[in-house]
């Protein structure tokens, strides 16, 4: 029972591969999925349609994108840890619908030459958007494949000219409690803080990302502007970033402030080094068929090739 | 109507899972469907024990003896959830990957609760059965089924350490649990003094 409601599922997920690419099919497909569906379910008990974003025209493709099919886009869009917006999985798509993203400033502050108050847009302009499809490891042993819309981190960082003195950087998400009632709890600290190293935010890898899926990110995802870290487990890639500041010592960062023994400051993926509750040598690929093995996971989430030079020396069991 | 009592618990009991069934059948378990099964089946099985360990209380506070005849159904229930919660965590989250269950069961603190608390809950529900009370004796069944009150805390215990942040819910379990018990240890201080 439970294979077969599986398999008539599986290709509603296509639905959400990248638009451009695969729209006549996906619309194919959708009939068959529905027609398949509908012929098993009572009326009324299918989830409603997700109401899809905005496009974004004049997207350059990446060329080390994943050839993996990404994860469908309702998985990905409904199955969100942004405690921001409450504890459980669903609670993102569901109490972000009055979120307002837009107007949407950022303040760089710190050693850099160029500080003050941007208006997000123009931190992105000057630059070409990509689509890029990464994958996404949580540190609950869950994984996506999702192809993000961004440009890379670190050419916004150099527009703004770090000084000499800039060893780190800091960023901040959105506190606006009356629009996200997780922050009404004193459950973390808010708001939300996370930090890289200079030479970490500089890898092209780190994405500066503003879509997903070919479109504007949905509030649920981070809207409108978050960090894409592929390497590091998914907690690292901060969401709604509203304050980015270039700092001389190491910043605070809010999970390693709740558990410091289960959260560092890297939490950089690494399959030989456990979460005190998660063995982190497997993942489970959201997706995949649910009689199936879990996936081993990757060294540095498959990325170590771009990466692992960033660390070399470093006691990653010690540093994790 | 007092015949009928103990059917229409029985089948109250089952609804959870002709619930997940019909879910699952219909709008399927989610985006992460082996966690969200494996989860529904162990707050049933934490729910079911609570329950179970409410029925002395609640005779005795109501004065309702009645009740005393659901609590042998109730356990079996719990232990019931238990077993398919643990099934679906080697057939599901894990997929017979025993090396990893292994594992899991040594070095993850809240498996390794959640399996003692199991396997506390074993020899209760196989000494459950009229005959078992017989050949163990009154007294010595009663100082083994004792175990309940330890498992209860397992449960809630196991809930507690694999929660990340928000650990409202097991605190409410946890004041429930701590109401049952602490009533017991009341009352029998007061019917000693
Ligand atoms: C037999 C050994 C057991 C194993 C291997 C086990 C395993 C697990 C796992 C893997 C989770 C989910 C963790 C996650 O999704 O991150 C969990 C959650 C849970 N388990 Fe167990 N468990 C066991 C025994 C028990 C027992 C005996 C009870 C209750 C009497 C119980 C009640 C629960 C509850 C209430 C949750 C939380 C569900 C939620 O998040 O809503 N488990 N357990």
């Amino acid at each position: 029972m439970l294979i077969k409601h599986v398999r008539a599922r599986d290709p509603l997920s296509s639905e959400i591969t990248p638009r451009a690419v695969f729209e006549g099919r996906r619309r194919l497909l959708k009939a068959a999925a529905a027609a398949g569906v509908w012929a098993f379910a009572p009326a009324g008990a299918k989830a409603a349609k997700p109401v899809r974003g905005e496009p974004i025209p004049n997207l350059a493709p990446w060329p080390k994108s994943l050839s993996e099919p990404p994860t469908g886009y309702e998985l990905a869009t409904t199955y969100n840890n942004f405690y921001e917006f409450g504890f459980d999985k669903e609670d993102p798509a569901r109490h972000s619908k009055s979120f307002k993203p837009r107007p949407w400033t950022v303040a760089v502050e710190g050693h850099a030459e160029k500080t003050g108050t941007f208006d997000f847009e123009d931190l992105i302009k000057p630059h070409q958007l990509e689509e890029r499809v990464y994958r996404f490891r949580c540190v609950e042993a869950w994984s996506m494949v999702v192809p993000w819309v961004g440009v890379p981190l670190g050419d916004v960082l150099k527009r703004l000219v770090p000084t000499a003195k800039a060893k780190y950087v800091a960023f901040q998400t959105v506190l606006r409690p009356e629009e996200m009632p997780g922050q009404r709890l004193p459950l973390l600290k808010w708001p939300y803080v996370e930090g890289l190293r200079l030479d970490e935010a500089m890898h092209p890898l780190a994405l500066l990302t503003v879509g997903m899926y070919g479109e504007r990110l949905p509030n649920q995802n981070g809207a409108p502007l978050r960090l894409v870290l592929p390497w590091k487990y998914g907690f690292k890639s901060i969401k709604s970033i509203v304050r980015i500041a270039f700092t001389e010592t190491e910043p605070p960062t809010t999970w390693n402030i709740a558990t410091p023994r289960e959260y560092g400051f890297y939490s950089n993926v690494n399959p030989q080094v456990d979460h005190p509750r998660w063995s982190q040598a497997k993942e489970r690929r959201l997706g995949d068929p649910f009689f199936s093995p879990k996936r081993p996971t990757l060294m540095f989430n498959g990325y170590a090739e771009d990466v692992a030079h960033l660390y070399a020396g470093m006691d990653l069991a010690k540093l994790y | 109507m007092t015949r009928l009592a103990k059917p229409i618990v029985f089948a109250l009991c089952l609804l959870p899972l002709a619930w997940l069934a019909y879910r699952g059948w219909t709008a399927g378990f989610g985006a992460h469907p082996q966690e969200y099964v494996n989860r529904f089946l162990g707050d049933w099985a934490l729910r079911f024990l609570l329950t179970a360990l409410a029925v002395t209380p609640l005779r005795q506070i109501g004065n309702w003896p009645q009740l005393a005849r659901f609590r042998r159904m109730l356990g079996l229930y719990a232990f019931f959830y238990v077993v398919l919660h643990l099934s679906s965590y080697v057939v599901a989250t894990h997929f017979f990957d025993w090396a990893a269950i292994g594992k899991d069961i040594l070095k993850r603190n809240y498996i390794t609760v959640g399996m003692a608390t199991f396997a506390m809950l074993t020899p209760l529900a196989a000494t459950s059965t009229a005959g078992m009370v017989k050949r163990l004796g009154a007294a010595r069944w009663k100082k083994l089924h004792r175990l309940v009150y330890l498992a209860g805390i397992g449960g809630v215990f196991h809930f507690f350490m694999m929660v990340k942040a928000d650990w409202r819910e097991p605190l409410l379990y946890a004041v429930i649990l701590s109401g049952l018990l602490g009533w017991r240890v009341w009352r029998r201080a007061r019917v000693k003094g």
